[in-house]
């Protein structure tokens, strides 16, 4: 893991503005938050393929629907907030029940955005858009594992739902790794306890992973990524391989990843399941850092949920 | 296919709405009211107006078709069948288990339905998508987007009119079928959409209003909508629920109901009669 840390929301800009080059069948779409979504990196570039509908994501999501039937690849930014939540019908209906090729890129997810509170904290976003068929859902740990991702999503057609942080992360991967939809990164070899974590917990875990480490107390770490479809196999593999599956996520325990992991071994290989996340409540402002420890989802967090 | 003889094209009219008959009939499910209300508009739309093609149903530079009221599909799977795209066969199959003629309509089971639609409010959104990428392409092909006016309660419609006053979408023609009823009865009582005319025009819209079940009207309304350059255009198309079934006419309670043996004879004998008068 690097020093450098960066965002997964400004990556997903700059891996937009990239493919934009070579891909001329993609469009951008904003609900006047471009500089916050970072999409405005792609509208500098290509400012006729760029489309500010406005503070209008119902409208924002169908007229995407509608550039999806002719052919091109949208791409549609908003918070996940207003994304997943307030266009939850016309991602159901005009986009996923018609198997749309539109890329709803949605930022800001989690208590990780900070001072915004509550109404902007989106934490219930993985349930709502997994439960659609036909729909991928992501959500990417680091700037290389983001910029690996935009492009692979462009390849494959269908909806796809990417998560992506408004908190800078650090680096995790080299540009040597590799990804996988559908497939999880395995980080450690450890057999005291697997941390299944996803977007900005991933690198939680590993500072806790390393600091117990020093202890004699060896965990692994599951970069859980591609939550649909989900690696089914590391996760038995793991709970097989490890004293403790404990999940780790910025978002409601019930419904997103902790959920995901239980109906994968309760139906495969029961054991116990340790789910960190929100529980069954609302976020309120802070910074990003005293959130995710208030929350109990940073590193300290599960350092201590180790140590119990 | 292009047909210009207003008595021709009356009598397409009244094959739709038997066609609308017997679907409801037959599936004892479905939408008759405001299905017979868009017959006259269908028909002015795909045998006088789109540039569509039924050997060719995803030709890329085809004007295109968006049914926002989706519960109408009846209106639309009888044009389809009259316009070549179906067999008249398939629409026994109208809401059946094994059929593909879904409740609303779906674009991934039927050739000629140009997007899945039935949760009301969204199509003029997906519309303009479409009429932007034939902009951002020069393909030139227009886009029309059927909405009821209840269907126009719903705050997406708006947002979709200022996107599409925003980009100068004069490749789309909005039509609203304006019967006057909703389910819960009128739409004056329900939600009143006073000033029509006027919430279109303040939205960026060249507004028409034309009588919808006069073949010619309609015919010259999309006409000045095609020449109208800078701005979308919206036709309102005064309409009648249930038209052509006298006991159907204007009546709330036919919006979402199938007749039974003794109405479904009256309705088609009434509507054959139609057709001897055409």
């Amino acid at each position: 893991m690097l020093e450098k840390k960066i965002a997964t929301r400004q990556s997903y800009g700059e891996a937009l503005a990239s493919l934009g080059e070579k891909r001329k069948d993609i469009v951008v779409l904003d609900a006047d938050l471009s500089s916050a979504t970072k999409t405005n990196l792609f509208a500098e570039k290509f400012p006729e393929r760029f489309f500010d509908i406005g503070i209008a994501e119902q409208d924002m999501l169908g007229t995407a629907a509608g550039f999806a039937t002719c052919g091109k690849i949208p791409f549609a930014s908003t918070f996940a907030v207003f994304a997943a939540g307030r266009a939850y019908d016309q991602i159901r209906n005009s986009i996923c029940y018609p198997n749309l090729n539109v890329k709803i890129c949605a930022t800001h997810y989690g208590v990780n955005i900070g001072e915004d509170g509550a109404t902007h904290q989106m934490l219930e976003d993985i349930g709502m858009m997994r439960a659609l068929p036909n729909m991928t859902v992501l959500c990417p740990s680091d700037d290389t594992q983001t910029k690996w991702m935009i492009e692979e999503i462009c390849n494959r057609k269908g909806p796809a739902y990417v998560r992506l942080a408004r908190m800078e992360t650090p680096v995790i991967y080299d540009t040597n790794q590799t990804f996988q939809i559908g497939k999880a990164v395995q980080i450690g070899e450890g057999t005291d306890a697997t941390i299944i974590a996803t977007g900005v917990t991933v690198a939680e875990a590993i500072k806790a992973k390393e600091q117990l480490a020093k202890e004699g107390i060896l965990v692994r770490v599951l970069d859980m990524y591609s939550l649909k479809p989900v690696d089914k196999e590391a996760i038995i593999r793991c709970a097989k391989e490890t004293k403790r599956i404990i999940t780790v996520e910025d978002h409601q325990i019930a419904g997103g990843l902790g959920s995901i992991v239980c109906e994968v071994l309760a139906e495969e290989y029961p054991c116990k399941v340790e789910r960190m996340g929100i529980n069954d409540c609302f976020g309120k402002s802070g910074k990003p850092e005293e959130l995710m420890h208030a929350f109990g989802i940073d590193a300290e967090a599960i350092y201590q949920k180790i140590k119990e | 296919m292009k047909i210009e003889n207003p008595e021709e094209l009356k009598k397409i009219a009244n094959k739709i709405r038997i066609h609308i008959i017997d679907q409801v009939y037959e599936a004892q499910s479905g939408h008759p009211g405001g299905s017979l209300s868009c017959a006259d508009i269908m028909t002015v739309l795909y045998f006088n107006q789109m540039n569509i093609h039924e050997k060719e149903p995803e030709a890329p530079l085809r004007d295109r078709f968006v049914l926002s009221k989706g519960h109408c599909s009846p209106a639309l799977y009888g044009t389809l069948v009259e316009r070549g795209f179906l067999e008249e066969e398939q629409l026994k199959t109208f809401r059946k288990i094994d059929g593909n003629l879904q409740g609303h309509p779906d674009k991934n089971k039927v050739p000629g339905v140009d997007m899945t639609t039935g949760s009301l409010g969204q199509g003029l959104s997906v519309a303009n998508g479409m009429a932007l990428n034939s902009k951002l392409e020069h393909d030139g092909y227009r886009v029309y987007c059927l909405l009821g006016d209840g269907e126009i309660e719903e705050g997406q419609v708006w947002e979709a009119a200022m996107t599409a006053h925003k980009y100068k979408l004069d490749n789309l023609c909005a039509i609203v079928d304006y019967n006057h009823l909703q389910i819960d009865g009128s739409i004056e009582t329900v939600k009143a959409l006073d000033n029509l005319e006027g919430k279109w025009k303040s939205f960026g819209f060249h507004v028409l209003t034309v009588d919808g079940h006069d073949i010619q009207s309609l015919i010259d309304a999309f006409t000045t909508a095609k020449l109208t350059k800078e701005k979308p255009t919206v036709i309102i198309a005064k309409t009648v629920k249930g038209k052509g079934v006298s006991f159907m006419e204007n009546k709330a309670g036919w919006h979402g109901k199938a007749p039974n043996k003794e109405e479904y004879e009256k309705a088609i004998k009434e509507l054959e009669g139609g057709m001897e008068k055409c």
